[in-house]
């Protein structure tokens, strides 16, 4: 078992590689009541067109299913696994997102016992026919909660509209109609593809001893019997790095308009160093353009155009990635012009100092700080980072060496009017 | 278990509230005020906090303001507007980076005590007005909160509800105030309303984290200190007794109903049996494992939620769902029958086992987080009482069988509000 120390954060990190091929990670945090641990497979609802293990073709399974089987994972033969974990004191839960599904617990007593259960559920699967129609019916209701959600139409809408090919752009629940071809078949090809340890992370996180749960994880995996896993073969169309559609308008029932302004990511075949350069590049500079101490933000605001809801975000994984920046508006069209406008400026001009760049890093050197406070937060990013093998710990030491050079170059590369594109959510007439 | 203590002063005009604990990377420190709430007041409490957080004295821009804030290592500031049983509460929340995980040793704690004594005490005034522009764009603001509502289905719902359920009662006001007083608010009257604030209403400074109760104390004392006060307790209100159970229904252009179903405890916070009913929504509706879960949504593959929640201060709880609006019928019958099963003591030992098991775990994961822990003990200064952390632990477990079929006794159904999609019925 490897140790990694981080002398400042004043945090440990305990880390063994299994024979299976399992990554397990142990964060010990004192004084803490609750222990938090996920599972996680790196398995999304991007993952739609694979070769199933064992097979040579490739083959496309319907939208949603990786979603759908997250739900399905937790019902077994003998009953629900969620009443197991709460006759055990623990609360479980499970997130399905575009690269990763995880399953999780937290408990402040039993954690041995909920450590097993968590690993034993997700690695004895058990589908039939009934149950998976039985889901349809609350999955189907799952999805016409998020239909009549603004925001979350007005995100998707403007993915759909930066992604012309790449599955990125498909619901993560799918529809009612894309579900009504899942099978229990179906659900099993996609488990055994992508349920194998060497495509997990075990993460723990909490006020336990490092020691015995490695030896816990690893005599209950030496108990299993899992056969070398070849490479999995995973399947994207090509996507032009232009937006698909530069514009989108929902009419829905709200009384308010929304307007959300993205841009198409560059860079996103990267991976570990290099990612998260780029990946805190466009954060600091999303920061320095429309933060709440931005030039930009007073502008707006003042104009009436946006309120408190107006926010920004960057994500980038492996052959996707988009910035966003939006929110609730009197005037969508003016708000989408104004937000272009400025961007071009950034593009064009060293609009900014060094005062304002280390302003912006402490601000996230802190929220960096505020963040680890969580032990979700924690076993969560952590994972992602691992899966794009980056380390999660490398966050304040990378910011540090961020340079003005950096963050203008990336301004002049990555703005450009043909990765733009606006969806807008309008009063329905 | 840890239940961290927690040390309370009386200060100037204030209560004091400190908890020592190493856990954290930052400091937290918490202030708030609390009133009845009333009608007359309610839309200025929920202006007033924004504009105080827009800017100060000596930052007197938001830009100023907000540019000092990420100095400081990115500070957040934010305010927060609650109602709890008939009071209504200002938060104002400060989270500050403790400088020993940092490179930089400047003391993080005492600017951000300076900051937000600054906030609260020395703001943009000048001839007993605020600032005309900021109180203009925060009243434009808060007119969009109110109005933003409606676009929420799950949240305008549960808001309906409780405009249909406590119809004239403080209660029924909206935290964010009335939509069509807010042109009434001039950047005089609201600060006359300011003082006013300062001067009533019942005020409780929480501060958590690595710090030190007599350096927190000393800072206290310098920065913030106000005329003693006996703060106006907010009325209890007669409910009449509804005869008949109260529908409603409202038509709107959704693709998923919502139901939401409005009961009255006849419990509150520091009652003998509060814990007891707290054991009860477990059972019902709280977590995965209960009846409402069980039947609407594994059972009958009605909804993807279907859960009960409780108001502690008000004696309320609370049920919704989403359900197709064919469905409704159905839905409310299942519900209808948990709660007679409910009555009747038609529940497993382990059904009760399992809820405690749960509840524990819960309060004690909310301890893990400065906010949660606040929010717990602030329990006590809304009810006047002095229950401890402990308790909180200890008393659940004790209820027993009897106790919780005593307490579903007193429950009683009020209304039943559905959200229903044009295609209701067809």
């Amino acid at each position: 078992m490897e140790r990694i120390l981080f002398d400042q954060l004043q945090e440990e990190l305990y880390h063994e590689k299994l024979p299976n091929g399992l990554n397990v990670y142990i964060l010990p945090k004192k004084g803490f009541n609750k222990t938090y641990a996920t599972f996680t497979t790196k398995y999304g609802s991007v993952d739609n067109t694979f070769v199933p293990l064992g097979k040579n073709e490739y083959v496309k399974v319907p939208d949603g299913i990786a979603h759908f089987l997250e739900h399905k994972l937790f019902e077994k033969e003998d009953g629900d696994v969620f009443q197991q974990f709460s006759r055990q004191g623990a609360s479980a839960n499970a997130f399905t997102s575009f690269t990763r599904t995880a399953y999780l617990f937290s408990s402040t007593s039993d954690v041995e016992k909920n450590l097993e259960t968590l690993i034993d559920f997700v690695q004895d699967p058990y589908f039939s026919e009934k149950t998976v129609e039985k889901e349809k019916g609350i999955i189907g209701q799952e999805i016409t909660m998020y239909d009549d959600n603004p925001d979350w139409r007005l995100y998707f809408g403007l993915i759909q509209n930066l992604y012309q090919n790449h599955p990125v752009k498909i619901d993560i629940a799918g529809t009612i109609e894309s579900i009504s071809h899942i099978t229990k078949d179906l659900l099993y090809e996609c488990y055994h593809t992508f349920y194998h340890p060497s495509n997990m992370l075990l993460f723990i996180v909490g006020p336990v001893d490092p020691e015995k749960i490695m030896s816990q994880v690893k005599e209950n995996q030496a108990k299993k019997d899992y056969k070398d896993m070849p490479e999995i073969k995973r399947q994207f169309a090509d996507e032009p790095s232009h937006a698909a559609k530069k514009k989108q308008v929902l009419q829905m029932n709200v009384q308010t308009s929304k307007c959300l302004f993205g841009i198409k990511a560059l860079h996103v075949d990267q991976t570990g160093e290099e990612m998260l350069k780029n990946e805190l590049s466009m954060n600091v500079l999303l920061d320095l353009l429309f933060g709440r101490s931005s030039k930009n933000y007073d502008e707006l605001y003042n104009a009436g155009l946006v309120d408190e809801t107006f926010s920004f975000d960057y994500t980038q994984e492996q052959g996707f990635g988009f910035a966003m920046i939006g929110g609730d508006t009197n005037d969508p069209d003016q708000l989408a012009e104004r937000l272009l406008k400025m961007l071009m400026v950034a593009k064009n001009g060293n609009v900014f100092t060094e005062e304002q760049l280390n302003r912006a890093k402490k601000k996230k050197i802190g929220a960096f700080l505020r963040a680890i406070n969580s032990p979700e937060y924690i076993a969560n990013q952590f994972t992602r980072y691992a899966f794009n093998e980056m380390n999660l710990f490398d966050v304040v030491p990378m910011l540090e060496k961020l340079t003005l050079t950096d963050v203008q170059t990336l301004a002049k590369e990555v703005i450009s009017e043909e990765r733009f594109s606006v969806c807008q959510v309008v009063p329905k007439k | 278990m840890t239940a961290p203590e927690e040390k309370i002063t009386q200060m100037q005009g204030y209560k004091l509230h400190v908890v020592e604990t190493d856990k954290y990377k930052t400091n937290q420190i918490v202030w708030r005020m609390k009133a009845p709430l009333t009608k007359e007041d309610v839309t200025k409490r929920a202006l007033l906090p924004h504009v105080l957080q827009a800017s100060s004295a000596a930052h007197p821009t938001t830009t100023a303001l907000r540019s000092y804030l990420d100095d400081l290592y990115g500070a957040t500031l934010y305010v927060d507007l609650a109602k709890k049983g008939e009071s209504h509460i200002m938060s104002f929340l400060l989270e500050i980076a403790n400088e020993k995980f940092l490179n930089d040793p400047s003391p993080l704690l005492k600017k951000g005590f300076e900051l937000l004594a600054e906030i609260l005490t020395k703001p943009n005034v000048s001839k007993n007005a605020f600032d005309q522009e900021t109180v203009e764009k925060e009243k434009r603001t808060q007119k969009q909160r109110i109005q933003s509502i409606y676009d929420d289905k799950m949240r305008y719902s549960n808001v309906r509800l409780i405009e249909e359920m406590c119809k004239g009662e403080p209660y029924a006001l909206q935290v964010n105030g009335v939509a069509t007083e807010v042109d009434q608010i001039t950047p005089q009257n609201l600060y006359e309303y300011y003082q006013k604030a300062f001067r009533e209403d019942e005020m409780d400074l929480y501060v958590v984290g690595d710090v030190n109760e007599e350096e927190v104390k000393k800072l206290a004392h310098d920065l913030l200190h106000f005329n003693a006060r006996t703060p106006k307790k907010a009325e209890t209100v007669d409910v009449q007794k509804r005869s008949n159970v109260n529908e409603v229904k409202e038509e709107q252009d959704i693709k998923q109903g919502k139901l939401n179903i409005g009961y009255r405890t006849n419990v509150c916070y520091g009652d003998a049996d509060y814990f007891t009913l707290q054991v009860f929504n477990g059972i019902f509706g709280g977590f995965s494992h209960s009846k409402l879960f069980i039947n609407v949504r594994e059972k009958a593959s009605l909804a993807y939620y279907a859960a009960s929640r409780l108001e502690s201060h008000k004696g309320l709880m609370m049920v919704m769902s989403g359900i197709d609006s064919k469905n409704y019928d159905k839905a409310v019958g299942i519900i209808h029958e948990q709660m007679e099963a409910m009555k009747k003591g038609d529940f497993t030992e382990q059904e009760l086992e399992q809820t405690k098991a749960v509840i524990q775990n819960q309060i004690l994961e909310t301890l893990d987080t400065a906010k949660g822990l606040i929010e717990l003990l602030y329990h006590n200064v809304v009810a006047h009482t002095d229950v401890k952390l402990e308790t909180w632990l200890t008393a659940m477990q004790k209820a027993t069988k009897e106790e919780i079929v005593d307490v579903a006794k007193k429950i009683e159904l009020d209304t039943i509000y559905f959200l229903t999609g044009m295609e209701a019925g067809k």
